[in-house]
């Protein structure tokens, strides 16, 4: 694999990572934090959405007017949402599935990772790089969820993918971890520990 | 009293910001300063209490189940309806407004097309599909709850941001990360209003 394609890869994934770098996608993703599980599934609809969004966009690119592209893109990104959520509301009984969550894929489509990637990379490279941006973005979001939930669900009910860690040791579960606001405060932690590391990122 | 009840939990209770994250991205991009945060915060408002009604419309007589053909469940398509549906009716209004009301064009600026990929817009909608509202008045009230209690949180939040210009924060946390820190005290102060019935 050549240079290029790998700093196409890895560089959403911490260096550009679309969350904590770019401020895009916040909207929406936090609610599913509470559990691993409803991180996980989203990061996984995430991947796909913006990976195949790219993927065809990319193949469209030259039959595309530049002036209704942005119709043309949000057709596409709501056929592939439309396509993701009802391959989980198939699955939604066996794997119970949180019913909220729904919602929350409704709005992968306003998520501005996927237009975001479309618009600055799928239209202007070939298929297969824009396809791996499109997942390696979706990748990058779907680390700092699945970080966030990892806490949430660890510290708010002692458990991971509902298997019980600390109960058994005699911890008092903590309710505020489940509450919407920590996941705010969690995310500030991300940015700051990331912050320390990589200096040039840090704003004046 | 329900539409009291609703309008107020709207705001404080199920506040779009600090309870489900929704519209964050123009949420941290434009609260720098009060002036424009306000601007932003009046446009949701007014786009919410347009398409809100008009999808509650279409949910109830087009895509819901035996409601447009017996037998036919339309309801996987909401999604792009509603996507369509404010893409629409955000350009409609801002050629509108700008025919009509250049002051409030000139206010509203850049902030009606951006507000077209709002999540706080479509997740209104997906929201009100999932609450089962009986009528349009609810809908219309739950958007006005909705709005401003988006309003009221991006206006509080470039107050603070602008105090905050002339504290010393640790590098690292400078800008982004002591925003989300900010928010998230914001929302426990929030969640002193729930349980709250009218």
């Amino acid at each position: 694999m050549d240079a290029k394609l790998k700093e196409t890869i890895l560089n959403p994934i911490f260096k550009g990572n679309p969350i904590t770098v770019l401020v895009l996608g916040i909207c929406s993703s936090l609610a599913v934090t509470v559990t691993l599980k409803g991180a996980l599934v989203m990061a996984l609809s995430v991947i796909v959405v913006c990976g195949v969004s790219s993927l065809i966009l990319s193949l469209l690119r030259n039959t595309i007017p530049s002036r209704v592209r942005i119709i043309v893109q949000l057709v596409v990104v709501a056929m592939m949402v439309i396509l993701v959520d009802q391959v989980l509301k198939s699955f939604e009984a066996t794997y119970a599935i949180d019913k909220q969550l729904s919602v929350y894929i409704g709005l992968i489509i306003t998520n501005c990772i996927v237009m975001g990637r479309i618009e600055a990379f799928a239209l202007g490279n070939k298929p297969w790089p824009s396809f791996l941006d499109g997942v390696a973005n979706g990748a990058g979001y779907g680390l700092i969820l699945i970080i966030v939930a990892f806490f949430r669900e660890l510290l708010g009910s002692g458990t991971l993918f509902g298997v019980d860690i600390l109960n058994w040791l005699g911890y008092v579960p903590n309710n505020l971890v489940i509450l919407p606001p920590f996941a705010l405060i969690l995310l500030g932690c991300i940015v700051w520990v990331q912050r320390s590391i990589q200096k040039d990122l840090q704003e004046k | 009293m329900e539409y009291i009840s609703l309008f107020v939990k709207s705001i404080f209770v199920d506040n779009m910001i600090f309870a489900y994250f929704l519209g964050m991205c123009s949420y941290l991009a434009v609260s720098k300063n009060v002036k424009t945060a306000a601007g932003l915060g009046v446009a949701v408002i007014f786009v919410l209490l347009v398409t809100l009604p008009i999808n509650y419309l279409l949910n109830k007589y087009v895509l819901a189940p035996d409601a447009l053909i017996k037998g036919v469940d339309l309801s996987f398509l909401s999604f792009i309806i509603f996507i369509a549906v404010i893409a629409a009716i955000v350009q409609i209004v801002e050629m509108v407004v700008e025919k009509f009301s250049p002051s409030l064009y000139s206010a509203l600026g850049i902030f009606l097309p951006l507000i077209a990929v709002n999540c706080a817009i479509l997740g209104g909608s997906l929201f009100m599909q999932q609450k089962d509202f009986v009528n349009v008045g609810e809908s219309l009230v739950y958007a006005l709850g909705s709005g401003i209690g988006w309003f009221l949180a991006i206006v509080s939040l470039a107050a603070i941001r602008e105090k905050m210009a002339y504290s010393k924060v640790p590098a690292p946390l400078k800008g982004l990360g002591i925003t989300f820190i900010t928010v998230g005290l914001m929302a426990i102060a929030m969640m002193t209003f729930m349980g709250i019935s009218l």
